[in-house]
């Protein structure tokens, strides 16, 4: 029996992101950058702005060498509380595009803080751009669409 | 009145700050009442959020939910969100367009200045029920709050007997916030809001203490952006309740400064250097002036980052921040994109503005636990005064100077 192609995409892109979330919350940063390309854009935006068609992105990154200078800045610059962050991601959809492969996914972060509690950290979706380089994937655009607009004390880690 | 009897009294030291203004329901209960419901402006909004008539956007002053709504004649209202019937915070979207307002609960109806126009089966049906006779509608519009604006912002307030918006704020405020409200049309970038489980008057005294921009904040630091050895003013009006924090960025390193800045890292760089292109932009020499405006607004004007940081209080023991990113509506794209990358030094992910809301977490901790025991303001002497330089907590002494008097404290 072959396994229909929609279906080896979309466990393509659950292998990537299984591999990208336990990058993060082995907080292995430095890995981070290696997911995207060189001429990537990462953005972090409200629900409400995206919807309105508004700019602002909580994090804002073109190109890989902001995604190392915000992974740099939690080792190296910013002040923040030790917390444990776990990232969950379901419901991949993914078509194939004009050479690229669009795809979106629920994603959910849990945070346990230095009080211990865990609690619902941030929650939306991923809606992402990759392309394919030497067989495997990368991004080259990730959107992170988040839910709720109010973001719980602060976000430092990527999403 | 004097401090809550179950406290230690507040000292006439200027120094001194008692703890339990940080975590006393009374004294919250009280702030809600004489500050935020008092004869002070509150900023609720920019006008560019809410261009057209019937646009209308949600805020807060303190904890009580608000209406800012652009009405048929192009006036600008505020408008306590709470139906005349039953109380119904009836406005449940952040933001939109409509012609009139309509309380979901029983349809009460306002139009745009407030008024009720629409009470259904006012007079019962079929001979029976209805509102009394003497049910007069005039009377029971919503609560609107007086409104001011200058150079595009909004500011609201409870109390009608507010002093005007210029002779609040006062001649050396006006000159830092005419800077940035030209009268230049602003464009919203975007909103964002974080929850800080602090009090909200950390939040204040953050932004009034530039001794720990140069300590706490490594971004700022390094790359030259906010250092102690830079040429700086801390300047107030004359009731200490409103401040502005201004630098200019220089060249020049000192190195007894660097020496005791032990959070300096000469070494970072950044590999994408266009996180910080900062262009001259305003007038004068200051690269950053940043006001607290009694008793809501921070107003943010980092190099070429501007934003509104709304303080929406939630209870003594947490506060929101409510951000509104903007730039102007004539900006070239790529001044637009510039916003759009130095965005990333402040807000909830902020570079710098991270540092500030974690380490306010762990102040609530201390202070909370800890109610009878007291700060120390003592940097740069007792006195309350302008001052050239950044070695100085004056101006949270005059933050609390004035809050002691509102408070009746």
């Amino acid at each position: 029996m072959t396994v229909p192609a929609h279906l080896l995409l979309r466990l393509e892109i659950e292998d990537f992101h299984t591999a990208y979330c336990a990058a993060l919350d082995a907080a292995r940063y430095d890995e981070w950058p290696g997911f995207f390309t060189d001429d990537c854009l990462y953005r972090i935006v409200p629900r409400d702005n995206h919807d309105a068609g508004l700019p602002l992105a909580i994090m804002h990154c073109e190109g890989r060498g902001m995604l190392v200078d915000r992974v740099a800045s939690l080792a190296e610059t910013l002040f923040y509380l030790p917390r444990t962050l776990r990232h969950m991601v379901s419901g991949v959809q993914a078509r194939e595009e004009g050479g690229a492969i669009v795809a979106t996914s629920n994603y959910l972060v849990l945070q346990t803080d230095s009080d211990r509690q865990t609690t619902v950290f941030n929650y939306g979706r991923y809606l992402d751009r990759f392309v394919r380089r030497e067989g495997a994937l990368l991004l080259a655009e990730r959107i992170c669409v988040f839910d709720s607009v109010l973001v719980p004390s602060s976000l430092m880690v990527p999403l | 009145m004097t401090a809550p009897a179950t406290r230690t009294a507040w000292t006439d030291d200027p120094t001194r700050v008692p703890y339990w203004i940080f975590s006393d329901p009374e004294t919250y209960r009280r702030e809600q009442e004489r500050i935020f419901e008092g004869p002070f402006w509150s900023y609720v909004a920019l006008e560019a959020e809410i261009p057209k008539p019937g646009d209308f956007i949600r805020a807060e002053i303190g904890d009580k939910p608000v209406i800012v709504l652009r009405d048929e004649t192009g006036a600008i209202r505020v408008f306590a969100n709470r139906c005349a019937h039953r109380g119904v915070a009836f406005c449940h979207r952040e933001t939109g367009n409509v012609t009139e307002l309509v309380c979901p609960y029983h349809q009460w109806t306002y139009d745009l200045r407030g008024r009720l126009v629409g009470v259904p089966f006012r007079r019962g049906y079929q001979g029976q029920g209805g509102m009394p006779e003497d049910f007069a509608p005039d009377q029971h519009g919503l609560q609107a709050l007086a409104v001011a604006t200058r150079g595009g912002v909004v500011f609201a307030s409870f109390d009608h007997a507010v002093e005007p918006l210029d002779a609040y704020l006062g001649p050396l405020m006006l000159h830092y916030f005419d800077r940035v409200f030209t009268g230049r049309p602003l464009a919203v970038l975007g909103r964002t809001r974080q929850r800080i489980p602090g009090n909200w008057k950390l939040m204040v005294e953050n932004i009034k203490d530039p001794y720990h921009g140069s300590l706490l904040h490594v971004f700022l630091v390094s790359f030259g952006l906010y250092r102690l050895d830079q040429k700086s003013k801390v300047e107030m009006d004359p009731t200490g309740r409103h401040a502005t924090l201004s630098s200019r960025r220089g060249e020049q390193v000192d190195h007894d400064a660097t020496r005791q800045m032990r959070s300096f890292k000469p070494r970072f760089t950044l590999a994408d250097t266009r996180l910080l292109d900062p262009v001259k932009e305003f007038a004068g020499d200051e690269t950053v002036a940043v006001q607290t405006l009694w008793p809501n607004l921070i107003v943010q004007q980092q190099s070429n980052t501007l934003a509104m940081r709304r303080i929406v209080t939630r209870g003594p023991g947490a506060f929101d921040l409510a951000w509104t990113f903007f730039g102007y509506a004539d900006d070239a794209p790529e001044m637009r994109q510039r916003r759009l990358r130095q965005a990333n030094w402040m807000g909830p992910s902020g570079f710098v503005s991270v540092d500030d809301s974690e380490v306010l977490t762990i102040a609530q901790q201390g202070v909370a636990a800890w109610p009878d025991r007291e700060a120390l303001h003592m940097l740069g002497g007792s006195a309350v005064g302008n001052e050239d330089h950044m070695v100085t907590e004056t101006a949270v002494r005059g933050f609390y100077r004035y809050y002691r008097q509102v408070m009746g404290y």
